[in-house]
């Protein structure tokens, strides 16, 4: 199976994408090679590629090989990685392969994508890496001619003898340079940039509009099971007792084995597995969670809000600047848990022998997916080999470990045996780690003219993040992190104890943050009718350091034609953000009918530093904000009797294409230091929604998603 | 199990299969072609579309009971050198996918189409593709493909005939 994949890309590459490079593809081709062989195979190959340094190999067919250590997501990690090696390499662009390696301390401590600081974290390394690639080429080349280094220059895979123009290709001193020391290196100036800062094709496009591109749930091992596994409905609950006489006699059913987390059917095929399942009868000890639902916990995060929370963020004296306020403003704001729902299925692929434990799965964090393995299997790390896929979207979902340590339980009960774990779009949607939920209440007072001279708010947020003085950050970013000139801030923060489980959602804190405090800025403004760009462009005029926040606001109004005539009915609002070492700003244009929100055209405009892939940063905006909008108007997750009530896309149902409003992009482009870009259009295009449709019907939405009723 | 006897992207193919079991899994656990994708398991989502006699169809919905003589595409059948599909090649062009997932679906839903609509409206193409989700954001580049498609297949006979002398088409 595996031979069969690497030849069919092989294949595809050197003929078929070659020859069809010039007219569909623009002169671009790449192939994505399968991971280097396990360590814990036997490797004797004696045409292995020379290794340069842990990013770069070079065989002597001339090929180069980059080692993609972040997961591709969609976030176009692939392509803008090769681009910062490539860039000081002087590679053919188009002869690049690409792998991703197995987990190594020369990628990190913590190997894996996530944070949206893969650029941030790979921006200096990898420049490097390619650098150091290229010197040592260029050395063994200076050797090889007994000249000086200073005389040769590396160009389009070859080393140039610039006094003779004879060329040396980088095939044939791969050998010899491997041997040599990792150089001192000196990285370009941007002046002298030839692909960073331009617009390039993705690189694993090919093989994801033929069926070839292999994600997790792709994976065929020789001998392989298919397992699927009935978890308790509510969270926290465990297995009293099951009895499995049924599912066993049902066809294609291998074993039935109990792992931590429930009850796991075996069978020769994922269908099989998961109809078997069905027939499990299972006596669940629910636990203390069965009576939670959306109205209880909604309860418990109210009454919170009415208590002295830790100090999130404190300056001047918010109690007295509020007495002495002209007008006095209050406002709650709630969003929903929300759910991930990556496109592709929760998936793992393991086989666990005595000695070993070989896992294949696409996961965001390959260091955490290992110790997750080595903590079941009781293996020391370096015999788990972790082989990563591409992954069918992470959005933070991929960054846990839970359903790769349920692969390797049940692989670990079926010794010697791969078994490939798939979780239905129901066990997706109901056994998540979640977005949180959150409950903020906001109190705000006015001057004499309007401009806010207090800000309190106390923000209910289950926590994840860890406390540091009470406060976890993840709950409290977008609240604590605003630059608005208010003088006078008090925030607090309450960890409930809600019992859902919670992580890291695209943009963390920011995704309900942003839309409670760009909201409620809104209802500032509004209160004595003041233009929000305008209010908003005061409150960040002052401090100098607001210049990039500035800037990025004032190119949405103008490019969306911000205080212009619009058509009749519709509406703009914006919204602002700066998270993640990126700047953006976004005008939304809405219109309401009988409470029905269509979004027709959303106007970004970003800053997030030095760009690496124009067409990357534009693709991840559009991608964000369609993320964004979902939130907005679409999906929220509901609990009764400790279940989760949705179950599928048919009642947690995400944007569409038919409800896609027209995106424009504006990049800012500078040399300040990259900022992340994956999360950062998430946040904002949710409060310029919501204070577009104040626009339109003079109603504030103050919990998400919009309800039709509430607007009409 | 039950043998059932069908055209899978131009071949006979036979499986002795579950008659219940979904065509979903037949393709991607019996046959191994697995470029056809499980998103929802139940036609919610469109990742698992394939033609049936030329329409499209939600493959986890359709049962093997129901095969026998139909003819079947995948994506992998869409193309022989899986690129010179006018689709695919305005997906290139146009740079649609980002984690790729649902794009096997997008695709055999746009090819669908334009078959049938030379030169689909912005409405026609959010009609037909509306079935499909993208938890990526595609949509709007999505839009801009399927058009560029239009055009290509609209080009595409003497087109076609042209590589064919050159020898390109392999
Ligand atoms: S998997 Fe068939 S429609 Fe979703
Ligand atoms: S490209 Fe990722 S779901 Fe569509």
């Amino acid at each position: 199976m595996i031979a069969t994949q690497f030849i069919r890309v092989k294949k595809l590459n050197r003929r078929s994408f070659l020859q069809a490079g010039a007219t569909a593809a623009g002169g671009l081709m790449l192939g994505f090679y399968l991971p280097e062989k396990s360590p814990l195979a036997a490797q004797t190959s004696s045409a292995a590629p020379a290794k340069l340094n842990a990013f770069v190999r070079i065989g002597a067919d001339d090929s180069v090989t980059l080692m993609i250590h972040k997961s591709e997501m969609g976030q176009g990690t692939v392509t803008s990685l090769s681009m910062l090696l490539a860039e000081e390499l002087e590679c053919d662009w188009t002869k690049i392969r690409n792998e991703f390696p197995l987990v190594d301390p020369a990628y990190g401590a913590m190997m894996g994508a996530y944070g949206s600081l893969s650029i941030r974290t790979s921006w200096m390394p990898l420049r490097q890496a390619g650098a150091q690639a290229r010197e040592m080429l260029i050395s063994a080349a200076a050797q090889k001619w007994g000249v000086d280094k200073s005389q040769c220059r590396a160009e389009n895979n070859n080393i140039v003898n610039t006094a003779s123009n004879a060329k040396l290709s980088f095939g044939s001193l791969a050998e010899d340079a491997a041997k040599l020391p990792l150089p001192q290196v000196k990285l370009k100036d941007p002046s002298q940039y030839q692909l960073i800062g331009t617009s390039k094709k993705r690189l694993d496009t090919p093989a994801k509009v033929n069926g070839t591109a292999t994600f997790g749930l792709d994976i065929k091992r020789p001998g392989m099971l298919y397992a699927s596994l009935q978890r308790c409905p509510v969270f926290g609950g465990k297995v009293a007792s099951f009895d499995a006489t049924k599912a066993k006699s049902m066809p294609g059913v291998k074993n039935v084995v109990q792992i931590s987390n429930g009850v796991a059917v075996v069978a020769d095929n994922t269908w099989a597995a998961a109809e078997a399942r069905k027939a499990l009868t299972i006596q669940w000890d629910e636990g203390s969670r069965a009576n939670t639902s959306s109205a209880s916990l909604r309860q418990m995060f109210a009454d919170l809000a009415e208590k002295p929370g830790a100090n999130a963020r404190k300056s001047g004296d918010a109690a007295a600047a509020m007495s002495g306020a002209a007008q006095k403003l209050e406002a709650v704001y709630e969003a929903p848990y929300l759910s991930h729902a990556p496109m592709e299925p929760l998936n793992c692929t393991a086989v666990v022998t005595d000695d070993s434990c070989e896992i294949w799965v696409g996961t965001q964090i390959q260091s955490v997916a290992q110790q997750t393995a080595a903590g079941i299997t009781k293996l020391p790390p370096s015999k788990i080999a972790i082989h990563t896929e591409f992954l069918g979207g992470g959005f933070g979902r991929r960054g846990g470990a839970d359903f790769i340590g349920e692969a390797v339980e049940i692989a670990k009960a079926l010794k010697g045996t791969p078994v490939k774990l798939t979780w239905t779009r129901e066990d997706d949607i109901q056994h998540d780690t979640y977005r949180p939920a959150s409950y903020t209440k906001f109190a705000a007072g006015l001057d004499a003219d309007g401009w806010p001279v207090a800000l309190t708010g106390t923000v209910v947020c289950p926590s994840f993040g860890g406390l540091r003085n009470g406060v976890d950050s993840t709950g409290v970013e977008g609240i604590v992190t605003h630059t608005y000139d208010i003088p006078n801030q008090d925030i607090q923060y309450h960890p409930p104890d809600a019992g859902i489980p919670v992580s890291y959602w695209r943009s963390v804190g920011f995704s309900q943050n942003c839309y409670f405090m760009e909201s409620f800025i809104d209802e500032m403004a509004a209160a004595t009718k003041k233009d929000p760009v305008e209010f908003r462009r005061r409150l960040l005029s002052k401090d100098p350091k607001n210049s990039r926040y500035l800037n990025v606001l004032n190119v949405a109004a103008e490019k969306a034609g911000w205080g212009k005539p619009l058509p009749a009915g519709h509406y703009h609002g914006v919204g602002i953000v700066n998270n993640l070492g990126s700047f953006n700003a976004q005008v939304a244009e809405v219109s309401v009918n009988q409470g029905k929100v269509k979004v027709h055209r959303v106007v970004c405009a970003v800053d997030c530093g030095q760009i690496v892939n124009k067409a990357g940063v534009t693709q991840q905006i559009e991608s964000g904000i369609v993320y964004g909008l979902s939130a907005a108007l679409k999906i929220g997750i509901t609990l009764d009797h400790g279940r989760v009530q949705q179950t599928n896309f048919n009642t947690y149902d995400p944007l569409r294409i038919d409800e896609m409003p027209v995106v424009e992009v504006y990049l800012v482009e500078n040399h300040e230091n990259p900022g992340g870009i994956g999360e950062a259009a998430t946040p904002t295009i949710v409060p310029a929604v919501i204070n577009a449709v104040f626009a339109a019907t003079g109603k504030r939405v103050r919990s998400l998603p919009i309800k039709a009723e509430s607007l009409a | 199990m039950a043998v059932v006897k069908f055209t899978l992207n131009g071949k006979a193919q036979s499986v002795d299969v579950e008659p219940r079991m979904p065509l979903l899994w037949i393709l991607r656990d019996v046959l191994a072609m697995t470029g056809t994708k499980f998103g929802c398991g139940g036609g919610f989502c469109g990742a698992c579309t394939v033609h049936i006699n030329g329409s499209p169809v939600r493959s986890c919905q359709t049962l093997a009971s129901g095969l026998n003589g139909k003819s079947v595409t995948t994506i992998e059948g869409l193309s022989a050198d899986g690129m010179s599909h006018p689709v695919q090649r305005a997906w290139i062009e146009e740079d649609v996918p980002q984690c790729g997932y649902c794009q096997s679906g997008q695709i055999m839903t746009a090819a669908a189409l334009v078959a049938k609509a030379p030169n689909p409206t912005d409405a026609d193409i959010d009609e037909a593709l509306h079935g499909n989700l993208c938890r990526c954001g595609t949509y709007q580049d999505i839009r801009r493909a399927v058009h560029t498609a239009a055009r290509y297949r609209r080009a595409q006979i003497p087109a076609d005939e042209k590589a064919q002398e050159k020898g390109v088409l392999a």
